[in-house]
This record gives C-alpha cells, sequence and structure tokens, in this order.
C-alpha cells in the first residue's frame, strides 16, 4: 500500500526499524488478516447459503483486484471487465453443461431451443484440462489484441473508457442474439457436476468457496508483489506522467497492455468460479450493468489501495444481498444513497479514510504527510 | 487548497456512512416486524415454525411463504402486479383462518430482474428461512434459473406466468398458460378467421423462439404462410426496421410474442408504417390490461391471446375484481398473470388441506385433481406434469383498454407441456 510506504519514510527517522518493517510488510500483515477470516472464521461460522454468498463476492473481487490494478494503478478506467469475467464463466459454465449431458451427449437448450445438434466450436470444452488452459488462454489473447490495438493508439481517458463499456454492450447483445448456441438471454444453467464433483454436494460446495477465496488470497499477493516491483513503480509513471516514461525510453503502452492483461485473466478467473458457486451465468452478469457494478466496488473500496479494491467489492455484493433482503422493496435507494456520499465525500473510497483516521491519533505524522495517498493520478 | 476544508469533509462522509449504516440497522429490525404484521401473522415468535419435522413439516400456528417478485429493474412493473395480488390472496386466506388452521408469514425478495439473483434469492428463502413454498417468477429466464436451485433444495415453486411450455419440474407448479393453452388457441383463432399470411415478431430470448418454433410447425398443418420472422432484445425499444419489413410483407396477420417495455417502441412504429387493425392486426400474448394503455398509442381494434380477462363475467372475478380495487384503488386493472398469481396461492391452500401436510413429498402425491373455483373459472390441477387446465380465449381491445371476448375455446384444455398430443409437432425440427 502506498498509504503505508508514505508514513513508513515520514516517520522514518523517530522509529526507523519497526516503521520500515510495517511499510515492507504492513500489507501482507493486511492480507493475512482477510485470509484469516476469509479461510478459517467464515466456513466455520457462515451457513452454507450465506458461505455460497460470500464465494460469489470472491469471484466479484477477484475482478476487482484487477481493476484496482489496471485503473488505480494504471489509470486506465476499464468499464467493460464483465466480458472477461463471462469468458472464464461461460467457458467454465460450457464445461459443466457439457459434464451434465454425459459423454456424447448435448447440452439440453441445444434440442430446446435449435434443432438438437451442437455446434464444433463447442467441442474441445468437454475436456477439463482444456477448460482450464481456456480459461486463461481467452481472456489473454482477447485483451492483448485489443489492448494492443486499442493502446498502441494512445487511447486513453473517457475514450478509453466508453470503448471497453461498449465492449461490455456488444458481448452481452451477441450472447442474447445466439441463443442456439450460448442459451441467450438465459444465460447456462442446470449443471450437475464441476470436474466430477456434485455441485449439489455440501462438501464440494465449501470447497468450492474455499478455492474461490484462497484464489483471490493468491490475486491479493500477487498485485502486492506487481506493486513492489519495478514494473509497478512503472506503472504509476505511465499512470501520472505518461509522456515523461515516454521520454525516458519505455513505450507506455506496453507497460499499459500488461496490466490490462493480467487484469483480464483477473476478472476471467473470478467468473470460472463464479459460476459453479452461482449454478448459472447470463447475459446480466458480463453486460455493461455488471461491469460498472464490479467499478462500483473498486471506487468505493479506494482504487489504488491494495485491499480497497476487494473488500470494496465484497462490501457492494455483501450490501447488495443484505440491503435486498431487508428492504425487498426499496433497497436500491439505500446503494444509490451510499454511491452518492462516496463519491461526493471520499471520491478514493473508503481506504482513503484509514490514513486520516491516523492522523487525528495524537502524537502521529502530520495531517498533510497523510493525504498524500497516490491520489493525484485520478 | 488549505487541508481544513479537506477535514471536514472526510468527518462528513464518516458520520453520513455512520448514520446510513445506523438507519439501515435500525428501519431493517423495524421492517422484519412490520412484514410479520402486515403478512397477518399472530405475534408468535415463530423462529422454529417452519423447522421440517415428522408430520406436517410445519410446526406453531403460522406456515413461511416466500413471495419472489422482481420489485426493481425492467420487469419490475410487471411484476410489482403479481405481487400484489400474491400479498391480496394471502391477507385473504389468513382473515378466513389461513391454511390448515396456519396463518400465511410471507417473506418478500427482491428478484432485481436478474436471472442470477433469482437463484440466490430462491436459495436463501428455501435454506435460510425454510419456507413451505416460494411463489413467483416472471420471465422464463427467471424460471430456468431457479429451478436446478428448488429441485436441488427440494422445495416448491409456484409460477404463475405464461411460457412456452416443454418443461415438467416435480418441484414446479405451472399456473399460467402452456403452449397449447394459449399459443396454439391464437392459431386456431387466426384460421377461423381465414388468415392466409403471418409475421412474427418477437423479442430475443426463449419464449418468443419456442413460441415461434411451436407456431411455424402448426402453420404449415393449418395451410397459414409465414412471410417473415423478426427478433430484437429484450431491452431494446428500436423496431423501425423490422416493422419496414412487415410493411412491405402485407402480412394477414402479425403474431407478437414482443415482452415488456420494447412493446411500446414496436407499436409506435407498427402506427407510424401506417399499419393498423383494418391492415396486418395483431395478436399479442404479452399485452394484457396493464399494459394495453402504456402503449403510447391507440389499440384498440387489436386482439390479445390469454386465460383470464377482467372483463370475463363470473361471481368469483366480480368478487376478485372488488377485493383488488378496494386494496389498491379503482384505478388498478386486474390481469391473466395476477390472476394466475392469485389462483396459485389458493391451489396451494388446497393441496395441503387435502394432503393434511406441508411436506413437499405429501402435497405432490395430493396435487393430482386439486381445483379452486378461480376468477377465471374452474381451474384443476393435473398431478402428471403440474399445470392445470385453463380456457383458451381471445380478447379484442376496446376504448376503454378492456377487452371484448371474441373466441373461445370448447371448454377447457388439458395441459400438454411437450405437446405430446399434436402429432405435426417434432421438437427436433427448426
Amino acid at each position: 500500500m502506498t498509504t503505508t510506504t508514505a508514513t513508513a519514510t515520514t516517520t522514518a527517522s523517530s522509529r526507523p526499524k519497526a516503521a520500515q518493517l510495517l511499510g515492507t510488510y504492513g500489507s501482507l500483515v493486511a492480507i493475512a488478516l482477510v485470509a484469516l477470516v476469509l479461510l478459517v472464521w467464515a466456513p466455520n461460522s457462515l451457513s452454507p447459503f450465506r458461505l455460497g454468498n460470500l464465494g460469489k463476492y470472491c469471484s466479484w473481487a477477484m475482478a476487482a483486484v484487477g481493476i484496482g490494478l489496471a485503473w488505480g494503478r494504471g489509470g486506465m478506467l476499464v468499464m467493460g471487465q464483465g466480458v472477461f469475467f463471462g469468458l472464464g464463466g461461460y467457458t467454465m459454465a460450457m464445461h459443466m453443461k457439457l459434464e451434465a449431458a454425459g459423454p456424447g451427449g448435448i447440452p439440453d437448450f441445444m434440442t430446446l431451443y435449435g434443432d438438437g445438434t451442437m455446434p464444433g466450436w463447442w467441442a474441445p470444452f468437454r475436456s477439463a484440462p482444456f477448460t482450464l488452459f481456456a480459461i486463461i488462454a481467452l481472456p489473454a489473447a482477447v485483451s492483448f489484441l485489443l489492448g494492443y490495438a486499442i493502446l498502441k493508439r494512445r487511447v486513453k481517458g473517457a475514450y478509453f473508457a466508453i470503448l471497453t463499456q461498449a465492449l461490455a454492450v456488444a458481448f452481452a447483445t451477441l450472447l442474447i442474439a445466439t441463443i442456439k448456441q450460448t442459451g441467450g438471454f438465459n444465460g447456462l444453467n442446470t449443471f450437475s457436476t464441476v470436474f466430477g464433483h456434485n455441485l449439489y454436494d455440501p462438501g464440494v460446495k465449501k470447497g468450492l468457496y474455499l478455492v474461490s477465496a484462497a484464489l483471490l488470497i493468491v490475486f491479493l499477493v500477487i498485485v502486492w508483489q506487481f506493486n513492489r516491483s519495478r514494473y509497478g513503480e512503472l506503472l504509476i509513471a505511465t499512470r501520472d506522467a505518461e509522456e515523461r516514461v515516454r521520454f525516458l525510453g519505455y513505450d507506455p503502452a506496453n507497460v499499459k497492455l500488461v496490466a490490462f492483461v493480467a487484469a483480464a485473466i483477473m476478472a476471467s478467473i473470478g467468473g470460472a468460479i463464479f459460476a459453479p458457486i452461482a449454478g448459472i451465468i447470463s447475459p446480466s452478469n458480463v453486460d455493461a450493468a455488471a461491469s460498472v457494478m464490479m467499478i462500483a466496488g473498486v471506487a468505493l473500496g479506494g482504487r489504488s489501495a491494495l485491499l480497497g479494491p476487494a473488500l470494496g467489492a465484497i462490501a457492494v455484493g455483501f450490501g447488495q444481498s443484505t440491503l435486498s433482503e431487508r428492504f425487498p422493496t426499496g433497497w436500491t435507494y439505500f446503494q444509490g444513497g451510499l454511491f452518492i456520499v462516496v463519491i461526493m465525500f471520499l471520491p478514493a473510497g473508503l481506504a482513503s479514510l484509514w490514513p486520516k483516521v491516523k492522523s487525528l491519533l495524537p502524537g502521529r505524522m502530520s495531517p498533510q504527510a497523510a493525504l498524500v495517498d497516490g491520489e493525484n493520478g485520478a | 487548497m488549505s487541508k481544513e476544508p479537506l477535514f471536514r469533509r472526510t468527518f462528513v462522509g464518516l458520520a453520513a456512512i455512520a448514520a446510513a449504516a445506523l438507519l439501515a440497522t435500525a428501519c431493517g429490525s423495524s421492517d422484519a416486524t412490520s412484514d410479520a404484521a402486515s403478512g397477518g401473522s399472530s405475534e408468535t415468535t415463530g423462529a422454529g415454525a417452519a423447522k421440517s419435522t415428522a408430520g406436517t413439516c410445519v410446526e406453531g400456528d403460522t406456515v413461511k411463504l416466500g413471495f419472489l417478485n422482481s420489485t426493481s429493474g425492467p420487469m419490475a412493473i410487471s411484476e410489482q402486479t403479481v405481487r400484489d395480488s400474491l400479498i391480496l390472496a394471502a391477507e385473504e386466506i389468513n382473515a378466513s383462518g389461513g391454511i390448515m388452521g396456519k396463518k400465511i408469514k410471507y417473506i418478500e425478495e427482491d428478484g432485481q430482474s436478474t436471472p442470477t439473483v433469482f437463484a440466490e434469492k430462491i436459495n436463501k428463502l428455501l435454506t435460510q428461512d425454510k419456507v413451505s413454498a416460494v411463489f413467483g417468477g416472471w420471465t422464463s429466464a427467471s424460471r430456468k434459473a431457479m429451478l436446478p436451485v428448488v429441485e436441488g433444495a427440494k422445495g416448491l415453486l409456484f409460477y404463475p406466468v405464461q411460457y412456452e411450455g416443454l418443461e415438467a419440474s416435480k418441484n414446479i407448479y405451472y399456473t399460467g398458460a402452456t403452449t397449447n393453452q394459449q399459443i396454439i388457441p391464437a392459431m386456431d383463432f387466426l384460421k377461423s378467421k381465414g388468415v392466409k399470411t403471418l409475421f412474427l415478431a418477437g423479442s430475443d430470448y426463449v419464449f418468443p423462439r419456442t413460441a415461434n418454433k411451436i407456431i411455424k410447425q402448426y402453420a404449415k398443418t393449418l395451410g397459414i404462410q409465414i412471410v417473415g420472422e423478426e427478433y430484437v432484445p429484450l431491452d431494446k425499444n428500436d423496431w423501425t426496421t423490422q416493422v419496414a419489413k412487415i410493411a412491405a410483407a402485407k402480412p394477414d396477420f402479425v403474431f407478437n410474442t414482443i415482452n415488456g417495455s420494447s412493446n411500446v417502441g414496436f407499436i409506435k412504429a407498427y402506427y407510424e408504417a401506417g399499419l393498423g387493425p383494418n391492415k396486418s392486426p395483431i395478436i399479442s400474448v404479452s399485452i394484457a390490461e396493464e399494459e394495453a394503455p402504456a402503449m403510447g398509442a391507440n389499440v384498440t381494434g387489436q386482439y390479445a391471446a390469454w386465460n383470464y380477462f377482467q372483463s370475463v363475467e363470473s361471481p368469483n372475478n366480480s368478487k376478485f375484481i372488488k377485493a383488488f380495487q378496494s386494496k389498491y384503488g379503482t384505478n388498478r386493472p386486474t390481469s391473466d398473470p395476477m390472476e394466475a398469481a392469485y389462483t396459485s396461492l389458493y391451489l396451494y391452500k388446497n393441496i395441503v388441506e387435502k394432503a393434511k401436510s406441508f411436506c413437499v413429498d405429501a402435497v405432490n402425491a395430493a396435487s393430482d385433481g386439486v381445483s379452486f373455483d378461480a376468477p377465471e373459472g374452474t381451474v384443476t390441477l393435473d398431478g402428471s406434469n403440474h399445470h392445470i387446465a385453463k380456457t383458451g380465449l381471445i380478447g379484442q381491445i376496446n376504448a376503454k383498454n378492456q377487452f371484448d371476448v371474441v373466441w373461445k375455446s370448447n371448454g377447457p384444455i388439458k395441459p400438454d407441456p411437450f405437446l405430446k398430443g399434436y402429432t405435426w409437432w417434432d421438437p427436433t425440427k427448426e
């Protein structure tokens, strides 16, 4: 976390060692705390239904971690992450549909809506290894080609955001229009097993949750390492002063492309774990509105903080479930109100509260230093 | 920028969030109690009321039911009406003693017009709240999303909307029409009008696609020629290009399987193209009393196929309309899905009281032949496919946006979701 690093350097003279250690490993401690909650506390305390929901929030959080990298660190407002979430989700769902159909069988909806034949491009997804490969390779290839085309042309800012958002709209429209191949508006559902494990088995459900939570933790550690690396410095430099980075001899497009592809893969893996947990993937999980909800979580949590995007996404998911359970007819007002409050008073997300709160404690650093929190690149 | 105002902003932000959180918690708890009260339950603790035990599967003097309709998103305008009539039925049943002497305590959830949310919410109702049955759903996508969940949890779902058939889950009861009670009667009506050419216009999702597959196969048998077929996504309103094709094809009739607000765009383009009831009239399967006045054009003279109209004359219907309008206002029309939802709750009551149990297996075992004197007429459950027999009606819209019944099937039609009794039907053909 930049915030912690900033704290550490300003107070280095008074508390050298402890502060430096905190600066370097404070984020890891925070990740460990999150891991403890998600991997130890939650499975032992929550009902299977709540645990399944938390698994879904974790899958959104994976996409959010990627958005944090691309947007918070790289300055690219990726408004169409639903596309990559969908690529992973649909890849996994296609495999599960074929598992449910049995060897040689074809998915039920193809006989219902179509003529009972399976398009050839479905066939490879019968193979579990190919499916796992595709979950990573497909979004990587798509995002590379797309990112290369967009970023090399130096498209940025609002134009970049609009392009990615349009992509999400196009993707959802394509899915809806190809009902015979993709299930259309209904999406894909009614699975029975995932890689041979019965999805209705309580142990399997818990296992899926644990995979989801563990992957999220892994992603957090990867991003933490990303941020510490020279590449992480370069990414922030590109975000804050792209021209200067270019004068130094780097190609900013390449720097951003790495973050864009990484974010796409993270969203795809999130989608791939979402499908078996939710038991369904449909265009409404990948369209423009779904993509904006992913952004909303990141904005709420704080886009450039390490834990901000993940915790924000979990908070948005949790808030949506809980508020709509409590107020089935009026919950959207609360959600809207919260977003207004955050945008008006906390444009850098809830994570920006932390240094401010810390600075209020007596005997700490001056508030001015606390406000240096890497948000100037917005 | 000075740091002072920034600080103040932060405090205001913090305070606002804290206040919102507090408010949410406070309202939440009071809402829970008022929910119980509006559900008509006596103020019992009722926490373990629906705990599955031997016998009737429900202990205590209340039975928990889940009402799952979209109260947000694009489908809210339609699904709210179903929710309203479910609440009316619950209050009526409670006022007359409940189900097997147990008062209904309903728990509402918002499906948010999103299939994934329907799957989550029905899971919550069945496994967290342990309700005895869930009522709701509208789009086929929402039903398809709920199906694996309700089967996995071995629960019950009552689905109140006409749909594309080809389904019969032992955990779902379908109180809306299947295709042989709405689509096929509509085709019979067109045949009786001497229609030779037909144009198909629908939303791009499973119901219109499947309905049109059936229409195309039946049209061959009837000797009706299909002169065009166009689809537009559910959330798109621009029908100009497609309507131009209709105007060019000059069909005797247009079969409209468009759902929701997309109809408004279609009707607008249709009248602008110079079409009307005397030139390629429309027969719809999704425009009812609620939708007709919202079309933004005078749709008098157009047709719709349903199994219930507000104009149906029967003592049960007058009673239903009177009760509904005295609760929600005299300007509120009643429609087919509302009536089917109202009927579904009474049917559930009658099955449970026949089974003398709320257990799913006992309910399923007792369901065959259970009937209810519904506003549309007496309906009877077919235990083999969980659908009900319904009379097919064709209505013509009059100046008051009500429907004059112009054609009626020969008595209630037995449900045949898989169209086994229709030799022309081949599900593997396009």
